[in-house]
């Protein structure tokens, strides 16, 4: 499976939950997919998708799903220690890891060759570490809510991109839309 | 009063309950107050960036955030700054330390110094340098245009500030 047909799929468990979603095509896909006032589209700033997610669950309780790929994860290596060092039980970290820089042209990442992320997370500190293949993604993921245990989910899966638009909504209003949301 | 407690006592009194930080020698005190304090997450970050991120997300929590950090951090940032911070509107006071100004002993801190106030500028930046220990009188008044205005805002602190570097 490629990362749209992964969202597709995992869409209904997404849509109650607050998720903080990567830039570029992952954002433009769940945009897309299902828009909803509890995502948080990304436009620019690649790697801090955990970041902005981890923040998030440490300032409130609802739980909060951070939609991240394995390039811009070695982008912002340095956020899992830190996530494994302030544990937010309402923190799921979920990789996509496709091996490639998917919005770019599907250049090869390290995560695609030797460097394993699960192993990285692991090592990291993080307690709750998941590797799972594409279909067997949403059981996981629904898991992961309902343990309300700080997760690391690496989802190995295939590359590939589908043509889709810009997301052209202001980033004021997503941000605002979204802060709605959190308190509601 | 110390000064680094004066400072972390007007973070308080402006709600600001999470804060980032990526330490300095200069910083130190002030770093050490923040974690002391129960009203205040501290949470150390391992870049800059990593740390606006984090304070972003607090900030769409509900939380004031703030981020400690050296100078040489807006090299690193300005991206985070434009995309993140600036393009969704956000409040991030920044405290910094304004490394390779006078009485700096590192030469190389000088390179970045030179360049700080010309980025920030560029950035439209809102910026405060506190020289002189009664400069931070006017904490309380920036974090609260901070907060107001839903811009980051720097705050330059310098050896000066600072008392020097303790061994000259």
């Amino acid at each position: 499976m490629i990362r749209s047909e992964i969202l597709r799929e995992i869409a209904p468990i997404l849509r109650d939950e607050l998720v903080v979603c990567n830039i570029g095509l992952p954002s433009q896909e769940l945009h897309m997919i299902d828009d909803q006032p509890t995502n948080f589209y990304m436009l620019g700033t690649m790697g801090l998708s955990s970041s902005i997610g981890l923040g998030l669950a440490l300032a409130q309780d609802k739980t909060v799903i951070s939609i991240d790929g394995d390039g811009s994860v070695l982008t912002n290596l340095g956020t899992l220690p830190t996530i494994a060092n302030n544990v937010a039980d309402n923190f799921i970290l979920l990789i996509i890891d496709n091996g490639s820089y998917g919005s770019t042209g599907d250049q090869p990442t390290y995560a695609g060759k030797k460097t394993s992320l699960t192993a990285v997370a692991k090592a990291c500190g993080c307690d709750n570490v998941v590797e799972v293949q594409d279909k067997d993604l949403g059981p996981v993921l629904q898991a992961a809510i309902d343990g309300k245990k700080q997760t690391v989910i690496v989802c190995k899966c295939d590359s590939g991109n589908i043509k889709l638009p810009v997301i052209t909504m202001d980033p004021v209003v997503i941000r605002d839309r979204f802060m709605k949301a959190v308190a509601g | 009063m110390s000064i680094d407690k004066k400072i972390v006592d007007d973070l308080v009194a402006n709600d600001v309950s999470f804060i980032t930080t990526v330490p300095c020698k200069q910083l130190a005190g002030v770093i050490e107050e923040v974690e002391a304090r129960a009203e205040i997450f501290h949470i150390p970050s391992n870049k800059e960036d990593e740390g606006m991120g984090l304070c972003a997300g607090a900030w769409m929590g509900g939380k004031r955030p703030a981020i400690i950090m050296q100078n040489t951090a807006i090299g690193v940032t300005i991206n985070t700054l434009a995309t993140l911070i600036q393009y969704y509107r956000m409040p991030l006071p920044m405290l910094i330390s304004y490394r390779g100004e006078l009485r700096e002993p590192v030469a190389c801190q000088v390179e970045m110094a030179v360049h700080t106030k010309a980025l920030l500028a560029q950035m439209n930046i809102p910026t405060y340098h506190f020289h002189k220990q009664s400069d931070a009188s006017e904490l309380d008044m920036i974090l609260k245009y901070t907060f107001m205005c839903n811009k980051p805002v720097a705050i330059l602190t310098d050896a000066n500030f600072w008392g020097g570097y303790g061994d000259q």
